[in-house]
C-alpha cells in the first residue's frame, strides 16, 4: 500500500516535468464490450433541462428501470422499449416539443425566424434541428439525418399550415428516436495502440458526461470531441479537470449514490400510518435528500475520506426530519446543518432514516432486511435466496409473550438448520441497528424488553450502530465495493475478467489517494482502460463466432 | 320471404345507411348473435390473466371431486356463482430442473414462460400472454393492457424477455386516461373525421423507421434484439395511429365509462380492493370497446404486500410467520387476505359478466387465467399451484370442471390455453416441463 502511494506520488510529480514519458503504472486491461444504454428518467429530465431550459415540463410515465449486478445503470444496458413505454415517450415528446415552439419559448430557443410563420422554411428548420439534434444525439446529425428531419418538419408545416407545428412534429420524432433514447457506443481502432479498439471521441464524450454529470455532453465537451482533443491524453485530462471542478459534479455524484443505495425504491415505500404517524412522502423525500447531502458534503465539498460516511456525525436536517431525530430544527430555514454530539447513536449513513426506513417492514424494523442491505449494497456481497419448500416451522410471532424482541424471535427462527446458514450471516449485522424502529426513530425497548444491540460482521463483534459504523469503516470490502460499483456505473456493465487486474489497481489507487472519491473518478475518467473496447457490441456470453471481430480479444 | 326487424337492419347496414335511429341492441350482430353483422367476422376472443401472490391454503381450495359437478372448497366459495363457467386446476407443479427455486417467482414464471427462471427477474422465455397477443391482438388499439392494483408499475408478470417488461398502469385514473383519454375514438360516435394531426404524426414516424437498418447494423447481437423490440413498438404505435384514422366499427357493448377521480394508491387492502374494482370495470369497457383483446391484471404483487391499516405485518410476512391455528388448521390473519383476494377475483368475473355482448356476456367471449406463484406460501411450495380458467372463450372451451394434474408440469395449462386461442404451438415449455400433452378435457 505504501509502495503504491509512493509510486503514485512520484508519478504525479513526474507528470509536471515529462508528461509523455510518465508510464502509467496501471496494469493492462482487456476493455469490455460497448453498451447501448437506455436513457433514464432522471437523465431525460436533465437533458431536456440542459437543451431547452428547466421550465419545460415533462409530463408522462417512464418505464421502471431494471437493477442488474447491483445497479440500475447496468440494467439500462439490457432494457428495451415496449409498446406501452413508446406510447409514453411519444406523448412526453409531443408535450415537450409543443412547449419548445410555443410563443413563450420560441424567441429564446430559436436562433432564426421563418420567412413566413404559416409555411415551411428550409433554412431555419435546418438550423434549429441541426443545433438541437447535436445535443440530443450527442453528435452532429449526418447530412441524411438532417435532411430527413427537415423533410418531416416541412411536410408537417405544409399539412398543418404552421412552420412551428412542423418543427414540433420533427422535434418530437427526434425525442422518441432510438438515437436519442439509447446511448449507443461506437468503437474504432485505437491509433495509439495497434490492434486495439477504443470508443470514438463522440462516444467517449457521452460516456464521460453521463459518468460525471449524469447528463448529455455540453458544448465544450462536444467541441473537444469534434476537434479530436478528447483523443489526446492532455485534451482528455483538461476536460476531466474542468468537469470535476464544475458544480454539476454534485448531480453526477447524487445520481450514482441514488442508484447504488437503491433510492428508486423510495417512490413506492409505504409505512403503516397508524404505527408510524410521522411517515409521509415528504418526510421520505427529505430522508433521501439528507443522505445525498451528507454524501456530497463529505465526498465533494470536504473532499473527505469515503470510509467516514459510515461514522460521520455531520448531516443536514429539515423540521420533519428533526421530529424523527428529536432535534429542534428552525422551520424557517428549511435545511440546516447539524452535528450529532459524541456518544449520540446517530453516526454514519446507516443510521439515517433513508437507510433504516427503506430496509424495514411497513410496520416494524427488520434485522434481516438491514443485514442483507449492508452485505449487498454497502459490501457488494451476494446473499443467497431462501431455499424452496423449506418449512418455516419456527416462526416469528410478535404476540408471543416469551419472544418480545426481534432478537428473541430471530434466534428462534435460526434454530431451524436450513435457515440458519444464511440468517447467521445477515441477522447479527442488522441486530446492531435494532435501536432504530421501522422508520428510523431511536428506541431502547421493544414490547417492554430492553434491546440488546450487539452485532457481528464476519469476525468483528461490536456494539450498536456506532460499532457497526466503525466496522464498516475498517472493512476493505466497503471500499472495494464502492470501486466496483463506480466502475460498473460508468461502463454500464460489470467489469469483465480481463479488467480484474485494472479494478484491483483502482482499489489500490483509491487507498493511496486517501479514499477521495473525486480522485477515483479522475483516475477512471482519464484512463485509457475506461474507453478501451474488447469486442464492439458483443457482450459476454455471446458465442465465439459472434464475438469474433478483426480486433476482438487480442489484448 | 320473411321480412323482420333483423333482416331490415342487416340490409340497411349492408347498404351503408348507418345513421338509422333505432335501438342498438343486437342490431350490429348477425341473427345468432355470434358475429358482427357488418363484416360477418366472429366476435373477438379475449385473453386475460389475473395474478395474486402467496397462493392459497392447501386443503381449503382443492375440490374433493374430480371432473364435472365438483365441490367448491371454502377458500373459493365466493366464486360459486361462476362454478359452471370456470374450471379449477390442481395438482400441477413447477419443476426447477436444478436451477434452484426463486421464492415467489419460479412458480409464476414457470406457468407463464414454461421454464424455471434463472433468478429474480431473469426469465428464459417470453410470457405466453405476449404470444397470444401477437396472435389475436393485432386488430385492436393496444396489443395488450397491464394494470396493478397495488400501485407499483414494476409489478407486472408480462414480459418478452428479462429486460422487456410490459409495465402496469398503477392507478385507475392513469389507466382511464390511457384508454379513454383524448385519443380515444368512440366506436359509436355519430360522426367521424380523421384528425390531420394524427395523419402528420403517422407519416412522421417513417423517419424513425428509416433508421432501423443502419442502427441495427452498428450493434452486437444482443443489442440488435433489444433495438428491434423498439422498432416493433414503433410499428405498434403506427398501427394505433392507423386505427385512429379509420372510422371504428360500431360496438353495441361499448359504453364509454366516466372518468374516475384520483384514488389513494398503495398496498393497504381497502385501497387495493377499491382500485381493483375500478380497474376491473375499466378493463371490461376497454375490451367491449375493442381497445385491446389481451390484458394482465395484478391484484397483488408476488411477495404479497397487502396489509391492513394499523397492522404491522404484510400478507407475505404473515404466511411465513403466523402460526397455524390448531383448531381451524389455518393461519387466521393470512387467511383474511386470501379471502379478500378471492373476492377480488369474483369482482373481476362480475365486471366481465355484467357487460352484455351478443348472445352472452364478455365473460363468454374470453378466457381468463387466474394464477398465483406458489401453493402454500409458508413453504414456497411449487406443487399444486392454484390455477383457475374462467370464461367460455366463444364456446372453444368446456368449463365447470376440476382438473387434477396429478404432478404433471404447469406448462400443460399454458399449452392448452395457447392452442385454444389459436397460437400455432404443439409443444411448449423447457426441460422437464416441456410438454405436448394438452388438457383435452377442457378443449371443445
Amino acid at each position: 500500500m505504501n509502495f503504491t502511494r509512493t509510486l503514485a506520488a512520484a508519478c504525479g510529480a513526474l507528470t509536471l516535468l515529462v508528461l509523455p514519458s510518465c508510464g502509467d503504472p496501471a496494469p493492462q486491461s482487456s476493455g469490455g464490450p460497448t453498451t447501448v444504454r437506455r436513457v433514464t428518467k432522471d437523465q431525460y429530465a436533465a437533458i431536456i433541462g440542459d437543451v431547452f431550459g428547466t421550465d419545460i415540463k415533462i409530463q408522462g410515465r417512464f418505464d421502471p428501470d431494471v437493477r442488474e449486478s447491483g445497479l440500475l445503470a447496468i440494467g439500462t444496458s439490457h432494457v428495451s422499449v415496449t409498446p406501452s413505454s413508446l406510447e409514453q415517450y411519444d406523448s412526453i415528446a409531443r408535450g415537450i416539443a409543443g412547449q419548445v415552439v410555443d410563443e413563450q419559448h420560441r424567441a429564446q430557443l430559436f436562433g432564426c425566424k421563418p420567412a413566413a410563420a404559416n409555411a415551411p422554411d428550409d433554412a431555419c428548420a435546418g438550423q434549429f434541428l441541426g443545433e438541437v439534434g447535436r445535443q440530443l444525439y450527442r453528435r452532429p446529425l449526418t447530412p441524411a439525418e438532417l435532411k430527413a428531419q427537415v423533410g418531416v418538419a416541412n411536410a408537417a408545416a405544409t399539412s398543418l399550415g404552421s412552420f412551428y407545428d412542423g418543427i414540433a412534429t420533427s422535434l418530437a420524432i427526434m425525442l422518441e428516436s432510438p438515437r436519442f433514447l439509447f446511448r449507443e457506443e461506437i468503437a474504432e481502432p485505437d491509433p495509439d495502440h495497434a490492434g486495439q479498439m477504443h470508443l470514438t471521441a463522440w462516444s467517449k464524450a457521452t460516456r464521460l458526461s453521463f459518468f460525471l454529470w449524469n447528463t448529455t455532453p455540453d458544448d465544450e465537451l462536444l467541441a473537444a470531441a469534434e476537434s479530436g482533443a478528447l483523443n489526446t491524453q492532455s485534451g482528455l485530462k483538461q476536460q476531466v479537470d474542468r468537469m470535476l471542478a464544475s458544480p454539476r459534479m454534485k448531480s453526477g455524484v447524487r445520481a450514482f449514490f441514488s442508484d447504488m443505495l437503491g433510492f428508486d425504491a423510495m417512490a413506492t415505500l409505504a409505512k403503516d400510518p397508524e404505527v408510524y404517524p410521522k411517515f409521509t412522502p415528504v418526510l421520505i423525500g427529505d430522508a433521501q435528500e439528507q443522505t445525498l447531502r451528507t454524501l456530497t458534503d463529505q465526498l465533494l465539498t470536504r473532499n473527505g475520506d469515503y470510509r467516514d460516511i459510515f461514522t460521520t456525525r455531520h448531516t443536514f436536517l429539515t423540521p420533519l426530519l428533526g421530529a424523527i431525530y428529536r432535534v429542534p430544527v428552525d422551520a424557517r430555514t428549511g435545511w440546516e446543518a447539524h452535528d450529532f454530539p459524541d456518544g449520540d447513536p446517530h453516526a454514519g449513513i446507516q443510521t439515517e432514516v433513508s437507510f433504516l426506513a427503506l430496509h424495514s417492514h411497513p410496520g416494524r424494523s427488520s434485522s434481516t432486511l438491514r443485514g442483507k442491505a449492508v452485505r449487498e449494497i454497502l459490501l457488494c456481497q451476494q446473499v443467497p435466496t431462501p431455499p424452496a419448500n423449506v418449512n418455516f416451522a419456527i416462526v416469528q410471532d410478535t404476540k408471543n409473550a416469551s419472544l418480545r424482541t426481534a432478537r428473541d424471535r430471530l434466534t428462534a427462527h435460526r434454530t431451524q438448520p436450513t435457515c440458519a446458514g444464511c440468517h447467521k450471516i445477515i441477522d447479527p449485522i442488522g441486530l446492531s441497528l435494532e435501536n432504530f424502529d421501522g422508520l428510523g426513530g431511536y428506541r431502547t425497548q421493544e414490547n417492554g424488553a430492553a434491546i440488546d444491540a450487539s452485532g457481528e460482521l464476519d469476525a468483528a463483534k461490536f456494539e450498536g450502530a456506532a460499532g457497526l459504523g466503525k466496522t464498516l469503516h475498517d472493512d476493505p470490502a466497503a471500499t472495494a465495493c464502492l470501486v466496483n460499483r463506480l466502475y460498473g456505473y460508468g461502463a454500464g456493465r460489470a467489469a469483465v475478467t480481463g479488467e480484474a487486474e485494472w479494478v484491483k489497481y483502482l482499489q489500490a489507487r483509491f487507498a493511496a489517494d486517501g479514499y477521495r472519491l473525486p480522485d477515483l473518478m479522475r483516475t477512471i475518467a482519464t484512463s485509457d482502460a475506461f474507453y478501451k473496447i474488447s469486442a464492439p457490441g458483443k457482450p459476454e456470453g455471446t458465442t465465439q463466432a459472434e464475438a469474433a471481430s478483426p480486433n476482438g480479444g487480442k489484448s | 320471404m320473411k321480412f323482420d326487424r333483423r333482416t331490415a337492419l342487416k340490409g340497411m347496414l349492408g347498404g351503408g345507411a348507418v345513421s338509422v335511429a333505432l335501438p342498438y341492441l343486437d342490431c350490429f350482430l348477425n341473427t345468432n348473435g355470434t358475429a358482427l353483422a357488418a363484416t360477418g367476422a366472429p366476435l373477438p376472443i379475449r385473453f386475460g390473466t389475473w395474478f395474486w401472490g402467496c397462493g392459497l391454503t392447501p386443503g381449503r381450495w382443492i375440490p374433493q371431486k374430480i371432473g364435472a359437478g365438483y365441490d367448491m372448497g371454502p377458500e373459493l366459495k365466493p366464486l360459486d356463482a361462476f362454478k359452471d363457467r370456470l374450471s379449477i386446476f390442481s395438482g400441477f407443479k413447477a419443476n426447477t430442473d436444478g436451477k434452484g427455486a426463486v421464492p415467489h417467482y419460479t412458480g409464476s414464471m414457470s406457468i407463464m414462460t414454461g421454464a424455471p427462471p434463472k433468478g429474480q427477474g431473469m426469465v428464459e422465455a417470453p410470457t405466453f400472454d405476449t404470444m397470444v397477443a401477437d396472435t389475436i391482438g393485432g386488430q385492436s388499439r393496444f396489443r395488450s393492457l397491464e394494470v396493478t392494483a397495488t400501485g407499483n408499475p414494476s409489478d407486472s408478470n408480462s414480459r418478452r424477455s428479462s429486460a422487456v417488461i410490459n409495465a402496469s398502469e398503477p392507478s385507475p385514473l392513469a389507466f382511464y386516461t390511457r384508454i379513454f383519454g383524448p385519443e380515444f375514438k368512440d366506436p359509436n360516435a355519430a360522426d367521424f373525421k380523421p384528425d390531420p394531426k394524427v395523419m402528420v404524426r403517422k407519416s412522421a414516424l417513417s423517419a424513425i423507421k428509416d433508421q432501423r437498418d443502419a442502427l441495427l447494423s452498428e450493434v452486437g447481437v444482443a443489442d440488435r434484439v433489444r433495438l428491434d423490440e423498439y422498432f416493433t413498438s414503433i410499428r405498434q404505435l403506427e398501427q394505433q395511429l392507423d386505427i385512429q384514422l379509420q372510422k371504428p366499427a360500431p360496438l353495441e357493448a361499448c359504453k364509454v365509462p366516466g372518468q374516475p377521480g384520483a384514488t389513494k394508491v398503495g398496498t393497504q387492502i381497502e385501497d387495493v380492493i377499491a382500485n381493483h374494482k375500478l380497474m376491473a370495470g375499466l378493463m371490461a369497457q376497454a375490451l367491449a370497446c375493442n381497445q385491446t383483446q389481451v390484458f394482465n391484471v395484478m391484484f397483488g404483487d408476488a411477495t404479497s404486500s397487502l396489509r391492513k391499516a394499523g397492522n404491522t405485518t404484510t400478507h407475505h410476512q404473515l404466511t411465513h410467520e403466523e402460526p397455524i391455528d390448531e383448531k381451524s388448521g389455518v393461519q387466521p390473519e393470512a387467511t383474511y387476505f386470501v379471502e379478500r383476494i378471492v373476492e377480488g377475483l369474483q369482482t373481476m368475473l362480475v365486471a366481465m359478466d355484467s357487460v352484455r355482448e351478443g348472445d352472452g356476456t364478455l365473460l363468454d367471449h374470453m378466457l381468463l387465467l387466474a394464477y398465483s406463484e406458489c401453493s402454500f406460501a409458508k413453504v414456497h411450495s411449487l406443487e399444486s399451484i392454484p390455477m383457475i380458467v374462467a370464461g367460455r372463450a366463444n364456446g372453444k372451451i368446456r368449463s365447470g370442471l376440476h382438473i387434477d394434474g396429478n404432478g404433471d408440469p404447469v406448462t400443460r395449462v399454458g399449452l392448452t390455453i395457447q392452442q385454444v386461442l389459436g397460437v400455432p404451438v404443439s409443444s411448449w415449455g423447457a426441460g422437464s416441463m416441456q410438454t405436448s400433452k394438452s388438457v383435452t378435457e377442457i378443449m371443445v
